[in-house]
């Protein structure tokens, strides 16, 4: 392979892409997935990345499903796209202490305009009150006016701690209920929520069975409160839930409410099975991708760059040995050398970047040392180094900036593999475990068939999101080179 | 032809140090799981055989002691009193496993139920090279033909074309086409089974025919994946030699288009071809091995992938030197002929 080395300036590099299709297209890529990283990095909480192996912290999320854009409902109605009602979303309405009872009523507002019922609801609470325990009532209000009282139960007290609203729940979840018991007053904090498939709303629904001029059922309380009065179908439009908790004392507080609609879509890219929101995962895995795509690739150029140009500028006896040595890193097989070390020791993404610093220059510094060759060769070189320049002014001053154009092609080129390599390792499952990575979500749908499940949405975006990220790259790289050494590619 | 012996010795004594080597990192890496496991089932075997034998102890005490010098007793008879990294030990690891003795495994067994770790791993090579050698010959056969096709029409649509689906398929990882490839032709079109592992048992008549037709969804797909690139890289080195002198005479003597390309062209380019396939094993041969995950296509990657979940060291070991046994064969073989048509080699003599 010839190769030509061609003086290039910075003005040839900028009209050279602005030519190039291919190249502006890996540019325009590369914006995108730097905007997202600086999106991940700036707007989603640290937080949000490190509960990704946590399930409680899933637990308001919908179980596998299609991403909200799906629901077109061109096939059939529209699904009900799950809805949380955080607590800053909702009103607080009242707030007042009338004759020794003090009365909190918030209200959590939305406006459902789907072509499917809910699958379920669910209202989880977090509450702080004195000895007496306080009585929570929920209402709904419809679109057509009804208002129902669908719970009014009161809480566990102080000495008495039982499990409420979460005994005949069909998803599995559990109450929890944390006793903070402190130290200067006796004040219970309570966690629990209040499903749909809880008896007691089945019962208080009965008393609104003549409003409706057929048979409502009322075991699926989801079905019921959104029906219409008239005829059994959705009764679109808005609903407000209304949560008034009665302390019987001055220091009831509310500390946390939310509303939950369940549904079957949801976000922009969905959710697992695991109930983890995909768009975290494939948001924060655009930095890590990225960061470890190019601290490698930069590693692995500068060290094949020093270690060419020494061995092709020193030749003799130096450069056969240097070379047998780049002989045998080059034949080492990377991927299991990693598998064999992540098992021993198991791997942070720091780590993994050494380790493929370590294995991977070895192709580059082969390319390095015969072009350093070639340049040695020149009269130029050869008459600066009769007048006795030194060589490391010879390497600085006259090698290395004949070589910079191509250590940034290798640059742009190695960082595809790098990204690559550390995919497959979290495909394996022995990458960094803390954190999301697109190689691990991939893992994670395979380990849980999500292919012979047709959760497709759990399987293209990770994997689209490597390619992405190694294609502008290889494409930037591509158009350098054909800038910088035109003979090659043409 | 001297020359080309030279090379041959020198890439022999660069292997055997290569797969040393790999060895050593793998016994320091493993020694310690190892012996410890070892040690585990010592004496788990202790306690079972004195259940068995039903010997009656004064006190708990006395029986402990039993145990304790039944336990020292084998391990010293094993050779285990000496730590995994003293010289014998060590030497003597790895001069087991490079014969090929790899001794027996935790928990996997092979399918007809053997624990000897040579024996679960001989089942597996074939398929995995199966596997990997079809893939990798089909890609280099369409490329060849491929390459010169588009090294004709370079700079045109088909050409960039290429150029973006090669840089494209050399970043897509090989286990999410997989992935992509049950999903699309085994569930939403099933037109081929989701797992690859065959149906039918190795005596029967048709179980090459069954093995085939499970291994034809991971063929295709890195088949796929390496087309476009290996016919980049055609089409690059036959670009190169075709702004050669001696290919304008031929033309100038009028010496047809396609024998000049599909003939002369490419016989002058299979050097550097061959040198970039060699850089481009390792990445084809670790895909080999994810993509095995994925199909559960029974072979060595698929072993590597059961071992690591339920740790089992003889196997991992013995799986990374057979692998990298494989890996630097092909280096080596894909070194030879490069240095076996590289005229410059041969003029050294």
């Amino acid at each position: 392979m010839t190769i030509q080395l061609r003086p290039s300036r910075r003005s040839d590099i900028i009209t050279g892409f602005r030519h190039s299709k291919l190249g502006l297209t890996g540019i325009i890529i590369l914006i995108f997935l730097v905007g997202i990283s600086i999106y991940a990095v700036t707007s989603i909480p640290l937080a949000t990345f490190r509960q990704w192996n946590i399930p409680t912290y899933w637990v308001d999320y919908p179980e596998s499903a299609a991403p909200a854009w799906t629901n077109v409902g061109m096939f059939g109605p529209t699904a009900a796209v799950h809805t949380i009602l955080p607590y800053d979303s909702s009103k607080e309405i009242l707030n007042q202490t009338y004759r020794g009872i003090h009365t909190v009523s918030r209200a959590f507002s939305t406006n459902f305009e789907y072509g499917s019922y809910p699958t379920n609801f669910v209202i989880p609470y977090t509450t702080r009150y004195g000895e007496i325990p306080p009585v929570l009532e929920i209402n709904v209000t419809r679109p057509d006016g009804l208002e129902f009282r669908i719970y009014y139960s009161s809480l566990p007290s102080n000495t008495v701690l039982e499990n409420e609203g979460g005994n005949s729940n069909i998803d599995g979840q559990e109450t929890s209920p944390q006793v903070g018991q402190q130290s200067t007053e006796v004040q219970n904090t309570y966690s629990s929520r209040v499903f749909s498939t809880n008896r007691d709303i089945s019962q208080n629904l009965r008393q609104y069975i003549p409003l409706f001029s057929y048979t409502p059922d009322v075991t699926r309380p989801q079905v019921m409160i959104f029906s219409d009065t008239q005829e059994n179908e959705i009764l679109k439009g808005p609903y407000t839930f209304k949560l008034t908790f009665y302390f019987f004392d001055e220091k009831g507080v509310i500390d946390d409410a939310r509303v939950i609609l369940g549904g079957t879509v949801y976000g922009i890219l969905g959710t697992d099975a695991f109930k983890r929101d995909l768009a975290i995962g494939i948001l924060w895995g655009t930095p890590v991708a990225l960061f470890i795509g190019l601290t490698v690739a930069v590693g692995t150029s500068l060290i094949a760059m020093i270690y060419g140009i020494t061995s092709g500028y020193k030749g003799g006896r130096v450069d056969e040995v240097m070379m047998r040595i780049n002989d045998f890193f080059i034949s080492l097989p990377v991927l299991i050398l990693l598998i064999l070390i992540s098992v021993r020791y198991g791997l942070n993404i720091y780590l993994i970047v050494v380790l493929l610093v370590l294995f991977g220059w070895a192709g580059s510094a082969r390319l390095t040392r015969s072009l350093s060759l070639q340049i040695k060769n020149y009269q130029y070189v050869e008459a600066s180094k009769l007048m006795g320049e030194s060589d490391m002014k010879i390497i600085f001053r006259h090698i290395v900036p004949q070589l910079l154009p191509l250590i940034f092609v290798m640059i742009a080129y190695s960082v595809p593999a790098a990204i690559l390599a550390e995919a497959g390792l979290s495909f394996l499952g022995l990458s960094d475990m803390t954190i999301p990575t697109w190689g691990r979500i991939l893992n994670e749908a395979n380990a849980a068939s999500a292919t012979t499940l047709g959760l497709w949405w759990w399987i293209i975006p990770p994997g689209l999101m490597i390619g992405l990220a190694g294609l502008s790259f290889a494409l930037i790289g591509y158009t350098l080179e054909s800038i910088t050494n035109p003979r090659r590619i043409r | 032809m001297a020359g080309f012996y030279l090379v041959l010795i020198r890439r022999s004594i660069n292997l055997i140090i290569v797969l040393f080597l790999v060895l050593v990192l793998t016994v320091s890496l493993l020694g310690e799981t190892m012996d410890k496991i070892l040690t585990d089932s010592i004496r788990q075997a202790v306690v079972t055989s004195l259940i068995e034998s039903k010997i009656k102890f004064q006190s708990a005490a006395e029986q402990q002691a039993y145990v304790n010098q039944q336990i020292q007793l084998r391990i010293k008879n094993l050779g285990l009193d000496e730590p995994w990294y003293s010289p014998k030990r060590f030497l003597n690891t790895i001069f087991k496993v490079m014969m090929l003795d790899l001794g027996r495994s935790y928990f996997v067994t092979s399918e007809s139920g053997s624990p000897e770790v040579a024996d679960i791993i001989a089942e597996r090579v074939p398929r995995t090279l199966l596997l990997f050698g079809s893939a990798t010959i089909i890609t280099f056969v369409i490329g060849l033909y491929l390459g010169p096709y588009l090294a004709e029409r370079q700079g045109r649509t088909i050409d960039k074309a290429n150029v973006f689906v090669s840089m494209l398929s050399n970043s897509l990882p090989t286990f999410y086409i997989g992935m992509i490839m049950i999903f699309a032709f085994a569930f939403v079109i099933p037109l081929f089974p989701e797992r690859s592992i065959p149906t039918s048992s190795p005596s029967d008549p048709f179980y090459l025919l069954d093995l085939l037709y499970h291994m034809a969804l991971p063929l295709i797909t890195l088949v796929i994946l390496g087309i476009a690139v290996q016919s980049y890289f055609v089409r690059l080195f036959v670009v190169n030699i075709l702004d050669e002198d001696f290919i304008k005479a031929k033309r100038a003597i009028g010496v047809p288009k396609k024998k000049i390309l599909y003939s002369h062209a490419l016989r002058n380019a299979a050097p550097p071809l061959l040198n970039s396939i060699i850089l481009g094993l390792a990445g084809v041969f670790g895909g080999a091995l994810l993509i095995e995950i994925v199909f559960d296509w029974p072979g060595m990657g698929s072993l590597l992938y059961s071992a690591i979940t339920v740790n089992d060291a003889p196997i991992i070991i013995g799986l990374v030197y057979v692998s990298t046994l494989i890996y630097i064969a092909a280096v080596f073989l894909t070194d030879l002929a490069y240095s076996f048509f590289d005229p410059r080699i041969k003029a050294i003599s």
